[in-house]
């Protein structure tokens, strides 16, 4: 449920973000930066306002304002799903049992192990059903407790009226471009996890993925311990 | 498949419960502490309101970041605004010798204000970024009256809840809360990094409100008027930006 909500407002996100940097695509480090101070890099994209040179010879439409009312409509979806999801995953143990690496699994030779399991495309083991193994965990761990609350961060820090009830939170950022900048590398990277996830699905099997996480079973263990352990909590 | 238990079924009832007495009593509190801002319509409201009650609860009285000198940007960018009207162009000829800005609405003493006027009542100067919607920013230090002497030497009166500003530009018209309206930043500015403030940046008169994004800011103003409701201001959504699609409240 949590985890279809966001797929949503992620979605919403991805799109409007693009659009709010259509407006303007340099990006610079420091506090300040403009069309007169010199960009750290500038995406190779024709611009929605007239003022950004880019050398394309003409402007796209201009959708800032829907985009950033959406973006923070969707923002704010996200964060209070994201409570739900972090709160609930704590105290029914689904961080410790499924997404915590096993300490003995922390460590290189399993991250190889699967990334070589991965590339032989070795049949998955039966385990690989209902249970996540190191990688996985790392990427979803590193998605939920990085990537997303340092997007929302980094998010905050462009804001005027955040900025001066916590200057310290732009400070260590850099600065409010170094924090646009920030902003744009980890929502590149959450869209990286983005792509490698739904491939995996779909390399997994994409209908017995989606049914499994529908409904919440597997086809293939019909005593997986996951609806055990439900079963169990709500007797 | 497992049963819905019922103790589950007691769970989330009582939940959802807890969940519809909680919005509404948030509702409630939101309203009467002034929370909803005016474009709270439409499918955008939720998320809007969400934003504008948060940061009011946050903010109220936090201080726009202010830099030093040295941070002052070499190179200000005066965003592009449509070629100025004919009244404008008559102002500019004389030297903005002839520029009023009019107070009024809910206040003990309507007074018309010259720029002279204006720069006997105390003035202050602060550095500031200005960062605009569309992602770039820039810093410089702003000389100007701060808004609240003129609502304090007009008198204005406990019922407003929001000051509305006009731009001799028609069309060009915002307005703030009370809390940004008595904001010790919340500047009309006069001049700029030591000098007049230039048309381009909005001279001869702009009201700069720091803690929000620079379209907050409305350039070449000449009258200003203290409500308790937008409602009877344009289509009643609180300013021009709604009307155009951006959002009443730019604190974010």
């Amino acid at each position: 449920m949590t985890h279809w909500i966001t797929v949503i407002a992620f979605l919403a996100l991805l799109v409007t973000g693009a659009e709010i940097v259509v407006s303007h695509p340099r990006f610079y480090w420091g506090e300040v930066g403009n069309i007169q101070t010199h960009p750290l890099f500038v995406l190779p994209i024709p611009a929605s306002r007239d003022t950004v040179p880019t050398g394309y010879r003409f402007v796209m439409p201009d959708e800032n304002g829907w985009s950033r009312y959406l973006h923070f409509e969707a923002a704010w979806v996200v964060v209070l799903t994201g409570l739900v999801y972090g709160l609930a995953s704590l105290w029914s143990g689904h961080f410790r049992k499924d997404l915590l690496p096993a300490p003995a699994d922390w460590n290189w030779r399993s991250f190889r192990e699967v990334f070589a399991s991965y590339l032989r495309r070795a049949p998955p083991d039966k385990s690989d059903g209902y249970s996540y193994n190191v990688v996985q965990r790392t990427a979803y761990l590193a998605v939920i407790v990085v990537l997303f609350p340092l997007v929302i961060w980094t998010g905050l820090a462009m804001s005027p009226a955040f900025e001066g009830a916590f200057p310290w939170a732009v400070a260590v950022l850099g600065g409010r471009q170094s924090a646009r900048t920030l902003h744009f590398f980890i929502s590149g990277f959450l869209l990286l996890f983005l792509v490698v996830h739904v491939t995996m699905v779909v390399l997994a099997g994409f209908r017995s993925r989606m049914r499994a996480m529908i409904t919440g079973h597997t086809a293939s263990s019909p005593s997986n311990p996951r609806s055990t352990h439900e079963q169990h909590l709500t007797t | 498949m497992s049963n819905i238990s019922r103790r589950r079924l007691i769970t989330t009832g009582l939940a959802a419960t807890a969940g519809v007495a909680g919005l509404a009593a948030a509702d409630r509190i939101a309203r009467r502490y002034g929370l909803i801002p005016p474009d709270n319509v439409g499918f955008f409201g939720p998320g809007e309101t969400l934003t504008y009650a948060a940061q009011r609860l946050m903010t109220t009285h936090s201080l726009a970041r202010e830099f030093p000198r040295n941070m002052i940007s070499k190179t200000p960018f005066a965003n592009e605004t449509a070629p100025p009207n004919e009244a404008f162009k008559r102002h500019q000829a004389v030297g903005f010798s002839d520029w009023r800005l009019s107070v009024d609405g809910m206040v003990a003493r309507p007074t018309s204000f010259s720029l002279p006027d204006l720069r006997s009542l105390p003035v202050h100067s602060q550095i500031t970024e200005v960062a605009c919607e569309e992602g770039w920013s820039y810093i410089a230090e702003w000389i100007g009256t701060p808004l609240v002497h003129v609502l304090d030497a007009v008198g204005v009166l406990p019922q407003a809840r929001y000051v509305v500003y006009f731009s001799i530009e028609p069309d060009w018209w915002e307005s703030i809360d009370m809390a940004d309206a008595l904001h010790p930043q919340t500047f009309l500015t006069l001049g700029m990094n030591d000098g007049d403030l230039p048309v381009g940046f909005g001279g001869p008169l702009r009201l700069r409100v720091p803690r929000q994004l620079g379209y907050k800011s409305v350039k070449y103003i000449t009258h200003i008027t203290a409500t308790d409701s937008l409602k009877k201001f344009g289509k009643g959504l609180g300013s021009a930006s709604p009307e155009g699609g951006y959002a009443w409240y730019a604190g974010i």
